[in-house]
């Protein structure tokens, strides 16, 4: 540890660095790579199918179906190509539209639900939070028949409406992950606000909203790739009307309405894929932390 | 909160009621609904020749699958907590293909394992092995399916990840001071202070496996070599492909409901899968005061 000098000035102790010599560096490697081995070979089999679908992307369609692996030659036009192929441009419009109005939707309405939860005391409170655990657990196809017969009677079935008005009323898995983050926070702080003279919604606004960014962030993301990826939503509202597909089912047809190109294939799912991985890498911190509070909080 | 309540009421309460309701009635979505009694149900039981097999996909990949991806996700996170170096680039590596949307994901797997001409094949071929036929066989479809999902198990290696790193240094020094190995250690510290988020894993594994759906619907109407017609007008015949083997109980469901529009049917349908859902629900929460407490949580 480093000390503090009378001056405040960091006194380190003098670090002798001694250079190590390339044959033992050399071994050194070679034993932490025979250690991980395993892990190794673990990583590039999951990384492979990524490699062959982006090599088939660049493929003729020709070459797609030898067993060739290495593009000869490249064709970039098929990411371009892809577009005129089918309305992909459309596809991502709509899967942006749903998804982004979903999270909006979702957020606004699940914070609230959050914390009358975690943060006030009223009767009925576990029951409600017993039906949050029970909504978050069921599989979507226990509803779904009467949800859709009544956006059927609302005429709204081949519209993306069914897919985002739910998320309007929040959802159950944010709600359950926003009030655990929520019961971390010292009630200290909400009591304080109280004494003020703060209202229960600006305590929820001001003072936990603020704290809880992180996890709101988290709920926020994971609800967009969420929708993003959604396929069951999409196929059931909007597989009418080829007018409002998502990427997701458009790419499921792309065989129904082509023969199959599996260049154009992949390079439709390289396309698809391709924000939620730059999503990724750029929230990479938020991701693992709210992985890692579903869990651990159980 | 109202919100939520009316959101509960619309989206949740009225339609597990509605639901019920219609289970007892013919429905095809144009005439209003006829009361037919308990026939649904019989049919369900006894009459319907798809559900039993269906049922028994579903049962192959709760009894298969899930614990393998359990197992798998399982072992990579302690060998990643194992390894000195590249924690990170390991875990983002295995993460990855889970955000790969299910539908891109399937895509590309009906393509890698395309028997004929796909990359594992002709990897097999050049070491002298025949490849299996994959998505176009009744034998390997539902293992192609396991494999796919395996691809995906990186929320439950990062929530293990987490776990383990989370478990006190001092129990691991207690027991390496008397005299146990690694193995020992991950049998006897390791496996005992992460018990609560393993059940909670196998917990999650199980409802998605009960809702399976995405990755076979793309599998199989993909892999089958239907005919070129309309969007959507072969789909609900080569569901299940290949013989009816990936036909899990949610494909049946959609193919009653959507295809055919037997909606009361569909309703009977999902109500034994609301039933089976609700038994492993209440098994999660009567144990989950035991494993919340375990961590010190408040509920």
């Amino acid at each position: 540890m480093a000390t503090v000098g009378a001056a405040g000035v960091e006194v380190r102790p003098p670090v002798v660095r001694r250079t190590v010599p390339w044959a033992v560096r050399r071994k050194r490697l070679l034993v932490a790579v025979a250690d991980h081995s395993v892990l190794i070979v673990l990583a590039i089999m999951f990384l492979a199918p990524f490699v062959f679908m982006a090599l088939t992307a660049l493929m003729t369609n020709a070459q797609s179906l030898t067993a060739n692996f290495w593009p000869h030659p490249f064709r970039f036009h098929n990411l371009v190509q892809v577009f005129n192929q089918a309305p992909m441009l459309r596809y991502a419009g709509n899967t942006f539209l749903y998804a982004s109005a979903a999270t909006v939707g979702l957020v606004l309405s699940s914070v609230p639900v959050a914390y009358a939860l975690a943060c006030l005391r009223w009767r009925g409170r576990n029951l409600v939070f017993i039906g949050v655990l029970v909504a978050m657990m069921l599989p979507p196809q226990v509803t779904v028949i009467p949800v859709y017969v009544l956006f059927a009677h609302l005429h709204l079935v081949g519209t993306v409406w069914p897919l985002v008005i739910p998320n309007w009323f929040g959802d159950a898995f944010s709600i359950f992950l926003l009030r655990q983050f929520f019961l971390t926070i010292p009630m200290d702080y909400v009591d304080a606000a109280r004494i003020d003279g703060c209202g229960e919604f600006r305590i929820m606004i001001q003072v936990i909203a603020r704290l809880a960014k992180p996890a709101i962030a988290a709920v926020a993301l994971f609800s967009f790739l969420l929708c993003w990826n959604d396929f069951w939503g999409p196929l059931l509202y909007t597989l009418q009307n080829p007018a409002h597909w998502t990427l997701s089912v458009g790419l499921a047809q792309f065989r129904n309405i082509y023969e199959v190109n599996w260049n154009l294939v992949m390079a439709g799912t390289i396309v698809f894929m391709a924000p939620v991985i730059v999503i990724f890498f750029f929230a990479q911190k938020a991701f693992v932390q709210g992985i890692t509070l579903t869990g651990v909080k159980g | 909160m109202s919100p939520w309540i009316v959101g509960f009421g619309v989206f949740f309460a009225y339609p597990m009621l509605d639901n019920l309701y219609l289970s007892f009635n013919h429905y095809d979505l144009l005439s209003s609904p006829r009361w037919i009694g308990l026939a649904n149900y019989s049919y369900l039981f006894g009459g319907d020749q798809q559900v039993w097999p269906a049922v028994k996909n579903t049962l192959w990949f709760l009894g298969i699958a899930v614990p393998l991806q359990v197992l798998f996700a399982f072992g990579i996170a302690v060998m990643i907590t194992r390894a000195k170096a590249g924690v990170g680039i390991f875990r983002t590596i295995f993460y990855l293909p889970t955000l790969t949307p299910t539908v891109a994901a399937t895509l590309g797997f009906v393509f890698i394992l395309n028997p004929g001409t796909g990359p594992v094949n002709a990897f097999l071929a050049k070491l002298g092995i025949t490849g299996p036929l994959w998505f176009q066989s009744p034998a390997w479809a539902k293992p192609s399916l396991t494999l796919l999902s395996l691809w995906g198990i990186g929320n439950a290696m990062v929530i293990f990840l987490a776990a383990i790193l989370d478990v006190p240094q001092h129990l691991h020094e207690a027991a390496q001071l008397d005299g146990a190995g690694a193995l020992r250690r991950l049998w006897h510290v390791t496996l005992p202070s992460i018990s609560p988020v393993i059940l909670f894993s196998i917990v999650i594994a199980v409802i998605q496996g009960l809702q399976y759906f995405d990755q076979a619907y793309v599998a199989s109407t993909m892999a089958a070599p239907g005919s070129l017609g309309n969007a959507g007008d072969n789909t609900f015949v080569s569901l299940g492909y290949p013989q009816g083997s990936t036909l899990f109980y949610p494909l049946l469901l959609y193919q009653q409901g959507f295809g055919y529009f037997n909606m009361g049917y569909a309703a009977a349908m999902s109500m034994l899968l609301l039933v089976v859902s609700l038994a492993v629900t209440l098994l999660v929460l009567r144990n989950s005061r035991r494993w919340v407490h375990a961590y010190g949580g408040a509920t």
